[in-house]
């Protein structure tokens, strides 16, 4: 009946999502427990690039602070870990995280396009020296142990955080900062002679998306044991959110999701045995998506894109 | 005074081999718009390239500049041809063709570091070379430090006298002020722009040759030299290749001052430099 | 009464005066014309009043309100909107999401979603794109994607509106068009400033035409005493 195909049209997303969030949320009972830590891996990287997507993908600033984001998180785990409950620790790592990039946002969100990306990069590397300087002149050691969790929680603390991410950024798309954003990513000249507070937005979007990576830092540190400012503040956590994020789309909800969980998943078979190979991949895969794919993994699951494909061969 | 001289002659030493790489990424990010990432890798091959060529054959390091130069800058002239090119083509604003080529050598540094890390592996290496010390002034010197300075202000003389003498360099010039008109009066925009690419990982290569004669060398060396080129580029003026030349030495001034101080603060000093022109003249020392 | 007043405004560019000690008064219910040669300021005037440049001196005062270095929200907000000399259209939003985002930002939050997307249509309507509301903008004809900047701009509920050519590069037709436009957009209440190079388009709509010339005001009067102005005729039309 049409009708009836059409209300079924209608609510095959959200059934999907919720059957997807069904077997995540019930995933200890049934998984082994090597299979939640690779899952929380997988999912620690979805936040990363889906956070990394709700400021960079509508305003077109490419921002490489993720790291720096997340690196907070981490230290703030090693710092307050055993001082406070796990969640109120995750809590102040966001609102660390959200205070740093609200500054960082208000300073330089006025540079163009890649001064910012370049900026942001920088920012990674001067928090790592100046807290390595820090530790080996007054605290006297350079890594810190953290206070651990185990698995299984560690695995529905990074799940929560993943949710209230997707809705938080599935509400933002559809409010009217979501408008104000793409309008400021389509042109902030005119955007701001409409009537938006055009460098309010993006701060507030940027510091947004800095809560979920510092929340997820501080939940991960409690399963490494032991972090120093080298691993904490890694340039490469920047790089794969966005490399992840190309990957598999940034014109579609789903695409970066998908590229996350593809990459993420390659880098759990690839990462202990051969790190370089898995490196190497994703550089080039990252080259060849920007060269011939450029609305990323989603673009192949058009049908449109499949009958081409079959019909000419085209060589990749 | 002595320290004060050792202070500014240890700065131009390492300021020339910042200058080296700075007027590389000038000709790359000024001309070719091209934020390259992936420019402190063509450092780290030429360093290790330099290596190889020592230890497995003995070879001088500055003889290795005939293979390390050519090669870079068919390295560079090819990449700019098949990668860049395409994504020029395909971009409907500057805009957006400077952020996919920004990412698009962001998947090139991980190519390139990943390549490099499974032919050489993850090890620091070294050789000595010239390492006698050398008296300038009262303060005491390696020699091999003063070749590199040496060479890196001939390459860098050399390089700004082909710009402004021969019609390569000035068609470059041209495309640097202004790539729609220089193409209307008859520039090859493409293969201009293809050259520079091409003289800038050069330049980056026979920078890192100098490098590891001096500094100890790794697969993962290029990042924190990109960074330092783009300060540079940064603070001599966008698409100002003397602006760049004089920048390296500056940096390499206050570097020199700062490591006197508190060495670990290297990096930060240079960092903060960077972020305070941005925010107060982002045009550049030599900017207009 | 008068809407718009500024005071000897000017704008430097390193020692460039691009705008220079100029005087501007717009009154309500008027339609102002800005006319001069290529480079006169007139643009820089607009960004001026608009707020996306900062006078290096000179005071604007805006219904009673000193807006001199406010930003261009702000300004949109006390009821000051503009159109651009280049389009500057939200090229990968709708026609009606442009204007969307016009009534929603330009308003403060007044407006509820429902409201500003009722408001967002009868604008299309009024400026006689409907037809091509779900297009992309940068899809539209240069013709059409002026009349949605104004649109746009009209969607902020503006006392004043500053239209910076609305109908260079437009064929015969489309100026008449235009023309009816701004007569429309007048008869609703919106005060209009308008730069325009279509000498007859601007005699015949507008009440009041200054002349600027390298930064500086050299006339100002009706249609009739510009035309007839023999400075005008020296430096701008005779050529």
């Amino acid at each position: 009946m049409q009708t009836g195909k059409a209300s079924w049209l209608r609510l095959r997303t959200p059934v999907l999502w919720l059957a997807l969030l069904a077997a995540m949320g019930t995933l200890s009972l049934y998984a082994s427990p090597y299979t939640v830590i690779m899952v929380t891996n997988i999912l620690m990287y979805v936040i990363l690039t889906v956070s990394w997507v709700l400021f960079s993908a509508p305003t077109g600033y490419i921002s490489l602070a993720t790291a720096a984001f997340f690196g907070v998180g981490i230290y703030t785990s090693a710092t307050l870990g055993g001082q406070l409950p796990l969640p109120l620790i995750i809590l102040t790592a966001g609102v660390a995280s959200f205070v740093l990039a609200a500054l960082v946002g208000a300073l330089t969100l006025r540079l163009k396009g890649v001064y910012f990306a370049f900026f942001t990069f920088g920012l990674v590397e001067l928090i790592k020296h100046l807290l390595l300087w820090y530790e080996v002149s007054v605290t006297g050691v350079r890594g810190r142990f953290v206070v651990s969790a185990d698995n299984v929680t560690i695995y529905y603390i990074i799940l929560g955080i993943l949710v209230i991410l997707l809705l938080t950024s599935y509400l933002i798309r559809r409010s009217r900062v979501g408008l104000a954003l793409q309008a400021i990513g389509e042109g902030e000249d005119a955007a701001a002679h409409t009537g938006i507070n055009v460098s309010a937005v993006k701060t507030f979007v940027f510091a947004l998306s800095a809560v979920f990576a510092g929340a997820a830092g501080a939940a991960m540190a409690t399963r490494w044991g032991y972090v120093d400012p080298y691993i904490a503040f890694d340039y490469l956590f920047s790089f794969t959110a966005v490399a992840m994020a190309v990957f598999g789309g940034l014109g579609r909800f789903e695409g970066p999701i998908l590229g996350a969980v593809v990459f993420a998943f390659l880098r759990e078979l690839l990462i202990t045995r051969f790190p370089y190979v898995y490196m190497l991949v994703m550089g080039s895969v990252l080259v060849v998506t920007i060269l011939y794919l450029p609305q990323g993994l989603v673009q192949l699951a058009q049908k449109s894109t499949w009958r081409r494909l079959r019909g000419h061969r085209e060589p990749a | 005074m002595e320290t004060f001289l050792g202070v500014v002659i240890g700065g131009l030493l390492i300021g020339g081999l910042y200058a080296l790489i700075a007027m590389g990424l000038s000709l790359q990010y000024g001309v070719a718009r091209v934020l390259n990432v992936s420019h402190g890798e063509f450092i780290m091959l030429g360093a290790l390239t330099t290596w190889s060529l020592y230890t497995a054959f003995h070879i001088n390091p500055l003889l290795s500049l005939a293979v390390c130069g050519p090669a870079a800058f068919a390295l560079g002239y090819v990449l700019h041809r098949t990668v860049y090119r395409r994504i020029l083509a395909t971009s409907p604003s500057p805009g957006v063709f400077e952020s996919n080529s920004l990412l698009a050598s962001f998947g090139l540094l991980f190519v390139i570091q990943n390549v490099a890390l499974i032919a050489w592996g993850a090890n620091t290496r070294g050789y000595s070379y010239l390492a006698v010390p050398v008296s300038l002034f009262g303060v005491l010197f390696g020699a091999n430090q003063l070749l590199t300075l040496g060479c890196a202000l001939v390459v860098g003389v050399a390089f700004y006298v082909f710009l402004a003498r021969t019609r390569v360099g000035k068609a470059i010039r041209a495309a640097a002020q202004d790539s729609t008109s220089a193409a209307l009066m008859g520039v090859n925009i493409n293969s201009v722009l293809a050259l520079c690419f091409g003289f800038g990982a050069a330049l980056a290569a026979i920078a890192g040759m100098l490098i590891s004669m001096c500094y100890p060398v790794t697969p993962v060396m290029g990042i924190p030299y990109t960074i330092i080129a783009m300060i540079v580029v940064v603070l001599g003026g966008l698409g100002s290749i003397p602006g760049s030349f004089l920048g390296g030495l500056v940096l390499g001034l206050i570097g020199s001052l700062v490591t006197y101080i508190e060495p670990s603060l290297t990096l930060v000093a240079y960092y903060l430099i960077f972020a305070l022109l941005l925010l107060v003249k982002p045009t550049g020392i030599m900017g207009r | 009464m008068s809407l718009l007043e500024v005071e000897g405004i000017t704008k430097n560019f390193g020692g460039l005066a691009a705008v220079s000690h100029v005087d501007l008064r717009v009154d309500e219910g008027e339609v102002v014309g800005l006319i001069g040669p290529n480079g006169a300021g007139k643009t820089t005037l607009f960004n001026l009043l608009s707020g996306a440049l900062k006078p290096s001196s000179g005071a604007i005062r805006f219904r009673d309100e000193n807006i001199t270095g406010l930003k261009p929200h702000q300004i949109c907000h006390k009821g000051l909107a503009r159109t651009f000399q280049s389009v500057k259209v939200f090229g990968g939003m709708t026609a009606s999401q442009n204007v969307l985002a016009g009534a929603i930002f330009g308003d403060r939050g007044q407006m509820s979603p429902k409201q500003a997307g009722k408001e967002a249509a009868r604008l299309l309507e009024f400026v006689g794109l409907s037809a091509v509301a779900a297009a992309p903008a940068r899809d539209l004809t240069l013709a059409n994607q002026k009349r949605l900047e104004v649109a746009r701009a009209l969607a902020t509920k503006p006392n004043l509106l500053l239209i910076d050519e609305l109908m260079a590069g437009l064929n015969p037709t489309e100026v008449a068009q235009a023309m009816d436009l701004v007569a429309a957009i007048r008869k609703q209440g919106t005060t209009v400033l308008i730069i325009e190079h279509v000498m007859k388009a601007i005699m015949s709509i507008c009440d009041r035409i200054l002349v600027l010339h390298h930064g500086e005001k050299i006339a100002e009067g009706t249609p009739q005493e510009i035309a007839t102005s023999r400075t005008v005729v020296e430096v701008y039309l005779g050529e």
